[in-house]
């Protein structure tokens, strides 16, 4: 039961380090938790069920779609209503990203309207592999290895490449990063386009497991920030080793305590951390030199 | 023939009536000066003249409300930030800005951003030994390296530059301006917080950027012993005006600096 637990766990835990890394992202170009990031996610992962669905298109040519079309959104809300933003404070920035949310919130109801639909994923949640006393999903293993490899990727990005170096220069000091040639608003748009990509994913990957409706990232949003906040909304790394912690300490509460009471673990965590360790478990606490 | 070469000089680096108000305040009010190649020029003023306001409408984080700043001979007014450090306009700042959570090496790696040509694609090949990249890579650390043995910074070069002492990060970040190679360098305060030891150091610096790199300089400084020293002419502003210009030797007994910096009464007596 246990080791099944911590299995169930990782799995859902994916998803929360999917969204926490996708909220981190924006979140240290712009100082701003971009509330709509799951609604992002459940459009275009509407997206994908629409050119599957009523288009007849192949799996991954929707999945490839509705990717691509994730990169376009995050593009567009950046460059037509955050940049428009005139010296804006965090809070204003919080309230756009507020509004995004219950435009596409909206725009999502509107469109495919309120009943569920299923999902139809290549990799089935029914097949399962044995690991000793606990079982995993082929969906459970294929989500694990997305989310690792996405994780791989931006480590990768972010190490190496000429472009993530220079985001995450931005990230750290935006006026010595343009003074020194980078231009930060592209970097911003970018960060949006990587953060509303990895959300689609976490979308696709999340949808066959519950229900597709406009709902669908209600819950993960909230559990992804949870996530973020656990392990520093700062640190990479630590938002997604978070998303990890989470999803096993929840289903284990699930498991051995109260089901009812599961969703709430999350926030109790959060409260306790914010008690003991305020910038999250991972991150540094750095202090401004005065 | 020397009135023609004069000429080309002071093509090099214009500002021109610069004005530039925040709210009802003129930060800086008609500001014109003229900085020739390889020369050294200083702004000096007291606290609030607006000087790093001027270095601010020079590199973009301001557009002036009304002037012109040219460089080269081309407008240079209003070009956003990362523009203008293209250019080969490199500048430090009064109260450092650096990358603190990245190492010496790293922030001094993003100076040469605008050089580095390396695209996602051959990044990503990066592991084959001779490929372009790798070249690359080799060749932008050897400069950045030239700079760290010129600035003594050795000993700072794997550590994150947040938690080392104020006098380094200062170099850390004038080493970043040159490995933009600039052909012109704006220079804040670059002595503020230094002790006696080390302002000495940095006028020994300074002069070796102007005369061996060739760079012109455009400083701010408080110290008037390290601007006096260094300066082939000066600026003085006071309430975003300017006062006068000239040698270092004629701004020194000049009675209007003297006022701007002493008030009235201490020259009175």
């Amino acid at each position: 039961m246990f080791l099944q637990l911590i299995v169930s766990g990782i799995a859902i835990g994916s998803i929360y380090a999917l969204v926490a890394l996708a909220m981190v992202i924006i979140y240290k170009t712009s100082e701003v938790p971009n509330f709509a990031q799951g609604e992002m996610a459940m459009i275009s992962t509407f997206i994908a069920f629409m050119l599957l669905d009523s288009y007849g298109q192949s799996f991954i040519v929707s999945f490839m779609g509705a990717l691509a079309f994730a990169i376009l959104l995050g593009v567009f809300l950046e460059f037509t209503f955050l940049r428009r933003a005139k010296d804006p404070n965090v809070l204003s920035l919080i309230l756009i990203t507020l509004g995004f949310e219950m435009m596409l919130y909206g725009a999502g109801s509107w469109k495919w309207g309120a009943e569920q639909q299923s999902f139809p994923f290549p990799v089935s949640d029914y097949d399962i592999v044995n690991l000793g006393p606990a079982v995993a999903s082929h969906l459970n293993i294929a989500t694990l290895l997305a989310a690792l490899f996405l994780m791989l990727i931006l480590a990768l990005f972010f190490k190496y490449t000429k472009v993530g170096i220079a985001m995450k220069a931005t990230q750290q000091n935006m006026v010595a990063a343009r003074i020194n040639g980078i231009r930060a608003n592209r970097i911003l748009s970018l960060t949006w386009a990587m953060s509303s990509f990895i959300g689609a994913v976490a979308g696709m990957m999340l949808a066959p497991i519950t229900t597709l409706d406009p709902n669908l990232m209600m819950d993960p949003l909230l559990k992804g920030f949870a996530a973020a906040v656990l392990g520093g909304m700062t640190t990479l790394v630590g938002s997604a080793l978070g998303g990890y912690i989470l999803g096993i300490i929840e289903t284990l509460f699930g498991g051995y305590v109260s089901l009812q009471f599961k969703s709430v673990v999350a926030f109790m965590i959060i409260v306790l951390v914010l008690c003991f360790k305020p910038s999250g478990l991972f991150a540094k606490h750095y202090v401004r030199r005065v | 023939m020397d009135a023609v070469e004069k000429q080309v000089e002071g093509d090099f680096f214009n500002v021109d009536s610069l004005t530039i108000s925040f709210g009802g305040l003129r930060a800086v009010d008609n500001v014109s000066f003229t900085v020739n190649r390889g020369s050294i020029f200083s702004i000096i003023g007291p606290n609030g003249a607006g000087k790093t306001t001027i270095f601010n409408c020079i590199n973009g984080l301001y557009t002036p409300n009304s002037g012109r700043v040219i460089y080269k001979g081309e407008d240079i007014t209003g070009l956003k930030p990362h523009k203008i450090a293209r250019k080969g306009i490199a500048r430090t700042f009064q109260n450092i800005e650096l990358f603190s959570r990245m190492t010496t090496m790293e922030n001094l790696m993003l100076g040469r951003h605008i050089h580095i040509n390396t695209g996602v694609l051959s990044g990503a090949t990066f592991f084959r030994r001779n490929s372009r990249a790798a070249k690359e890579e080799v060749k932008h650390r050897d400069r950045v390296e030239r700079i760290i043995d010129l600035l003594d910074l050795q000993f700072a070069r794997n550590q994150f530059v947040g938690g080392l002492p104020y006098g380094t990060q200062k170099l850390i970040e004038l080493g970043r301006a040159l490995a933009l190679e600039p052909e012109l360098l704006l220079l804040d305060e670059p002595s503020a917080g230094m002790n006696t030891e080390e302002k000495q150091d940095l006028i020994f610096w300074i002069k070796d950027i102007q005369d061996e790199l060739g760079i012109t300089i455009l400083l701010i400084e408080h110290d008037m012993r390290v601007v006096m020293d260094i300066s082939d002419r000066i600026l003085a502003i006071n309430f975003g005006k300017p006062i006068t210009e000239g040698a270092p030797e004629a701004i020194q007994n000049d009675p209007e600096v003297l006022k701007a910096y002493l008030g009235e009464e201490e020259i009175a007596q």
